[in-house]
């Protein structure tokens, strides 16, 4: 039997660390890299007698959220121990969200594959619900002892759960990216995930294509979509390998190994946790009102989807490229002020440019778009050289260079000024351009016999001798037309 | 509904608590008397009431999202048993 006999079924956790300045329920700071429980408060450290109070910034994330994905975003939502002890948790449970959670249901289109194969989904989500995150546990070895640091505990979280709906790995590592990409669009999570700001737990099974759900195991703690993709990758061929077997899957947690790219078993079910969540007494009922939900929605930027939409309908771009332009906020945002600059009548040229050379550079330099040495203003004005046709887009390549390089100064007209200082200025002279085309039509003589004996790669390579000649200054399409005259009369 | 003994102890055992041989049997009694009144609550007709998550009827009270808390890792650290660069150190524990 093959894989295509097996249906995938996967659904995503994730744990989204919201950038609020001080904790979800203390005034401690959540700035990452602070020394060892400097930023552990007696709320934080569980000492007794203190009590909780919830973090405005961190529900009003979490109401953004609920807005962007067209969920209910719960007019009362309660808060619920989860009962587990580890040294890390020092109250001996993590105040989370049980019954009924900030957010409920919702949905994310995802763009799933490349080319002609690409193809649209909804992933539907089930809820997403404020959390605090457990401080860190350091095993080197402290004479026999864990060390343990606070700083982190307390952190807000949105944890964020699908339905089971994707269906490989490429669908599960696209979800991750767009919802990666969402929370930092709506600027709720700073999306770092090296340092834990997004971190995923997949559950995983595989069934009989239109059979019953097969078991799941849950796979804990992925930090990066490479190895969320490896890791389900893996996971799916050992299930399948398993049943083939004569096997069974017991549901259980596994963690991923990147070095041997291997998933092995946590806990089985049996070690499973038996949280004994209850409403926590200490917090009452957190009541969100429409007036406050009315006022979040007047002020969330337009997300990407309406943006994405925007592009196709208004401005001619095809899916592909309205997706990749909405694929991050700092690239939507360059484009977006690209073509304010430039005129909607130059938004293809405009996203040509940004998805092409502008983004290899910044891929290059490590770069993201805000950081970009080229402004949008100088981008625009050098498409708008292009298109009048003052400098072909072979010399605009060598312009945006000299604008990437800081010539031609600060200002947005930076491309007249290299244009002018390195008479890059298209000839549009015929008679010039004649001249060039007799020297060379002298020059390439056998060139010109096997053109006229029907081969028509000698006539590219004429245009492209008067190209050189003209230092990529000629008119391109001005020259095939000279050119051909020429050689036909 | 009443608890058996092996429920008693599991119990225990998740909420950590050490319970002696002899203690068993009265701490099931007692946990039983609960179930009971919990019995006598769940008689009455609660249909068409929603359900509260506390008993007083108001809503959280949220505070700004502001840092206000000093660094005082120093007084709460003298109290702990035993510290190492800035770590509270505990016995080990590696699932």
């Amino acid at each position: 039997m093959s894989r295509s006999d097996w249906e995938v079924v996967i659904g995503l956790e994730v744990h989204a660390q919201l950038n609020t300045a001080s904790k979800i329920f203390s005034g401690a700071s959540t700035a990452f890299g602070a020394a060892p429980n400097v930023q552990a408060c007696a709320v934080d450290i569980a000492l007794p007698g203190v009590l909780p109070v919830l973090n405005r910034g961190a529900v009003e994330r979490a109401i953004r959220f609920g807005l962007a994905i067209g969920a209910n975003v719960a007019s009362k939502s309660v808060f619920a121990r989860k009962n587990y002890f580890y040294p890390d948790l020092p109250k001996g449970y993590q105040i989370s969200q049980f019954e009924l959670p900030v957010v409920q249901g919702g949905e994310i289109t995802i763009r799933v594959g490349e080319g002609d194969k690409a193809y649209e989904k909804t992933v539907q989500l089930t809820r997403a619900h404020l959390e605090e995150d457990a401080g860190k546990s350091l095993h080197e070895d402290f004479h026999g002892m864990s060390g343990i640091d606070l700083n982190r505990a307390g952190t807000p979280l949105l944890e964020i759960v699908s339905e089971p709906d994707m269906r490989s790995s490429a669908e599960a590592v696209a979800y991750a990216r767009a919802l990666h990409a969402l929370v930092r669009w709506i600027d709720i999570c700073d999306g770092n995930m090296q340092e834990g700001s997004f971190r995923c737990d997949a559950n995983v099974s595989v069934r009989r294509p239109g059979g019953p759900l097969g078991t799941r195991r849950e796979i804990k703690n992925l930090n990066s979509f490479r190895f969320l993709q490896q890791a389900i990758d893996f996971e799916v061929q050992w299930q399948i390998d398993t049943i083939e077997d004569g096997g069974r899957i017991q549901q259980a947690t596994v963690l991923f190994d990147p070095d041997t790219g291997e998933t092995r078993m946590m806990r089985s079910k049996e070690d499973a946790h038996d949280y004994r969540y209850f409403p926590d007494p200490d917090l009452l009922p957190l009541v969100i009102s429409p007036e406050w939900k009315a006022r979040v929605a007047s002020e969330m930027p337009e997300l990407p989807g309406a943006m994405k939409a925007r592009f196709m309908e208004q401005w001619g771009l095809s899916a592909y490229d309205a997706t990749t332009l909405t694929a991050s906020k700092e690239v939507a945002a360059f484009y977006q002020a690209t073509v304010d600059a430039a005129g909607v009548a130059q938004a293809k040229p405009c996203a040509n440019w940004v998805m092409g050379d502008l983004a290899a550079r910044l891929n290059k330099a490590e770069l993201d778009a805000s950081a970009s040495p080229v402004s949008p203003a100088q981008l625009a004005g050098l498409v708008a050289r292009i298109t009048d046709g003052t400098i072909s887009n072979n010399i605009g390549k060598k312009v945006f260079e000299a604008l990437w390089n800081g010539e031609g100064g600060t200002d947005a007209n930076a491309a007249d000024a290299i244009i002018e200082a390195q008479g890059l200025r298209q000839t549009n002279d015929a008679g010039a351009i004649e001249a060039m085309i007799d020297e060379v039509l002298a020059a390439n003589q056998k060139s010109v016999e096997e053109f006229r004996a029907g081969k028509d790669k000698a006539f590219n390579a004429l245009v492209g001798q008067v190209m050189r000649a003209s230092k990529g200054k000629a008119n391109p399409a001005q020259v095939n037309e000279l050119l051909k005259r020429k050689l036909e009369g | 509904m009443s608890l058996t003994t092996e429920q008693v102890l599991r119990i225990a055992g998740l909420a950590r608590i050490e319970l002696a041989d002899g203690d068993v049997e009265a701490t099931r009694a007692k946990l039983n008397g609960i179930f009971g009144l919990i019995e006598q609550m769940q008689a009455v007709d609660t249909s068409g009431v929603e359900p509260m998550s506390h008993p007083q009827d108001v809503a959280q009270r949220l505070r700004t999202d502001v840092a206000t808390e000093p660094d005082r890792r120093e007084a709460f650290q003298r109290v702990a048993p035993q510290t190492e660069a800035g770590l509270y150190l505990v016995p080990k524990v590696i699932e």
